[in-house]
């Protein structure tokens, strides 16, 4: 920093990520609100511990290998290059024990862009969590999460989310806020583990039919998603490089002025994205409440969906494209949730996997057709955004690095008689212990109180 | 060839105005914008209003209007 203009732009920046991780916390309340809010009085606090001990376990192995993965994996290793592509240095300085990895004075930015990214993998995490409540294990869980949170979403977004990854260079793949990189994985994560978990005691007649298990509190879950909304904003802004010049760039763009850039280093504004993000949230929501015949949770949730369709693109789209490609990603998803959980008997207990895969796949696909032939990168070689790449891009997060993991971790657990509750267990509730505890203690006191109160 | 203005990214930023898909066609996406809000309220107010009915249809009766009163929090 050693001239004002420096200066100002790198505090600019430190503060202007940091603010990002305090708005995306929020998220994560948001989520625990809606997935309390959706489970039955029985396993609240197993629902509660289970999301919010993904804070802890994702945060030590993202420091551990989750950040190095990122730094390390963009050529593949082996597509477009070695462990490390294109600059070695930056994958060793973010080892565990990494020059970069602890306070200095000369980098005041690596901190605040880990915990951003740190917030993302959590964001991930937290999406499969809600699906599979009130019968996985925690230990499964947790195992899950440290998967997708610190392993599978580092690794997609070291491909397809980071100015150099081999999905942008040879795919032309854009996904400028996370339609595939986050939603789109954290759902086919979210799938492959219901496939092998199965629904819920209850949840489907002996014919098959599906029956619906009401949230218990629909003011939590929606006030929960309300959250999530507002930390939607700390994960859009969180997505940007606040203010770049041509030089920091150093692409093929030339001239002196500085812009605000993706992760792509290709340019947009923080004005595109806002009114972006608050049309597509309006598509969502007036498709889903028309879907769902003013259903408040799927009106919400299509909030959520459509916003996460129009992400892939939301740094380019109009505002008016944007709206409708919202409404449209927030029709297919509902319409896709109630189909494969008739047909594929599949209980999604808040329908994660629509909300977030469905809608993300389909987002990543709809941007390769409306942004088709736009430079994905300031580099040169790179290939242009187009419908080809974004599908196979979409399937790789869906499928490749979302879907399959799970499905194999999930295997391996169910095979150790590790991956559900034993039954008994589940018609008790998981919280029937500590109910009971807690109840005995109330009687305790109450029979004290009493005493006191007939003794005088 | 490019849906956006931009087909590649050696240029000077200065020079850059609009990057959005489909210039041109501004007005004929908020007039698409436009009816397909003003569908919304059409439908809106066809689906209330046989919500309605159905709930007088099937609740309306003296003695179930009594019992919600009753009920009433």
């Amino acid at each position: 920093m050693d001239t004002d203009v420096a200066a100002i732009t790198t505090v600019f920046t430190e503060f202007y990520y940091f603010i990002t991780v305090a708005l995306m916390f929020l998220i994560h309340v948001g989520f625990c609100m809606y997935e309390v809010g959706a489970s039955r009085r029985r396993n609240h606090m197993h629902t509660l511990m289970k999301n919010s001990m993904l804070i802890p376990l994702v945060t030590v192995t993202w420091f551990f290998f989750g950040w190095w993965i990122y730094w390390a994996f963009p050529g593949g290793p082996g597509i477009t290059g070695p462990l490390g592509h294109p600059d070695p240095s930056f994958a060793a300085a973010y080892t565990p024990w990494g020059e970069s990895m602890g306070p200095r004075l000369d980098d005041r930015i690596s901190g605040v862009f880990w915990a951003a990214f740190l917030l993302f993998a959590w964001t991930a995490a937290s999406i499969v969590s809600g699906a599979v409540i009130e019968r996985i294990r925690s230990f499964a869980f947790w195992i899950f999460a440290i998967l997708i949170g610190s392993v599978t979403w580092s690794i997609d977004a070291a491909w397809g989310w980071h100015f150099s990854g081999w999905m942008v260079q040879l795919l032309g793949y854009h996904d400028a806020y996370a339609s595939g990189v986050i939603h789109a994985i954290a759902g086919g994560c979210a799938l492959g583990i219901l496939v092998v978990l199965g629904p819920r005691l209850g949840k489907f007649a002996a014919d098959g039919t599906p029956r619906d298990i009401l949230p218990h509190n629909p003011w939590l879950v929606c006030i929960g998603l309300f959250l999530i909304y507002t930390g939607f904003w700390g994960f859009y802004v969180a997505c940007n490089v606040p203010l770049a010049t041509t030089g920091f760039i150093d692409g093929q763009i030339t001239g002196a002025t500085q812009t605000a850039t993706t992760i792509y280093m290709t340019p947009t504004t923080l004005s595109a994205i806002t009114m972006n993000f608050l049309m597509s949230l309006a598509g969502g929501m007036m498709v889903g409440y028309m879907v769902s015949k003013g259903d408040a949770f799927w009106t919400y949730s299509g909030g959520l969906a459509g916003i996460i369709t129009a992400s892939a693109g939301n740094d380019l789209y109009h505002p008016i494209q944007a709206l409708f490609i919202g409404g449209i990603g927030t029709y297919l998803m509902y319409k896709l949730h109630y189909w494969v959980e008739a047909k594929f008997k599949i209980d999604d207990a808040v329908g994660a996997v629509a909300v977030h895969g469905y809608a993300g796949f389909i987002g990543v696909v709809i941007a390769g057709f409306v942004l088709w032939g736009h430079p994905s990168s300031p580099y040169d070689g790179f290939a242009a955004i187009n419908p080809v790449g974004q599908f196979i891009g979409a399937i790789i997060m869906f499928w490749v690095l979302g879907f399959i993991p799970a499905w194999i971790i999930a295997k391996i657990l169910a095979s150790a008689d590790l991956l559900r509750i034993p039954r008994e267990v589940e018609l008790l509730g998981l919280d029937f212990h500590d109910n009971r505890e807690a109840e005995a203690a109330r009687q305790d006191v109450l029979a004290d109180v009493r005493s006191v109160s007939a003794t005088g | 060839m490019s849906t956006t203005p931009i087909d590649t990214w050696a240029v000077d930023l200065a020079n850059v105005t609009v990057i959005y898909p489909w210039v041109g066609s501004e007005v004929a996406m908020a007039s698409v914008g436009i009816i397909a809000w003003l569908a919304w309220h059409v439908w809106q107010v066809k689906h209330e209003n046989s919500t309605y009915d159905e709930n007088l249809r099937k609740y309306g009766g003296k003695e179930t209007i009594n019992s919600a009163i009753d009920d009433h929090q």
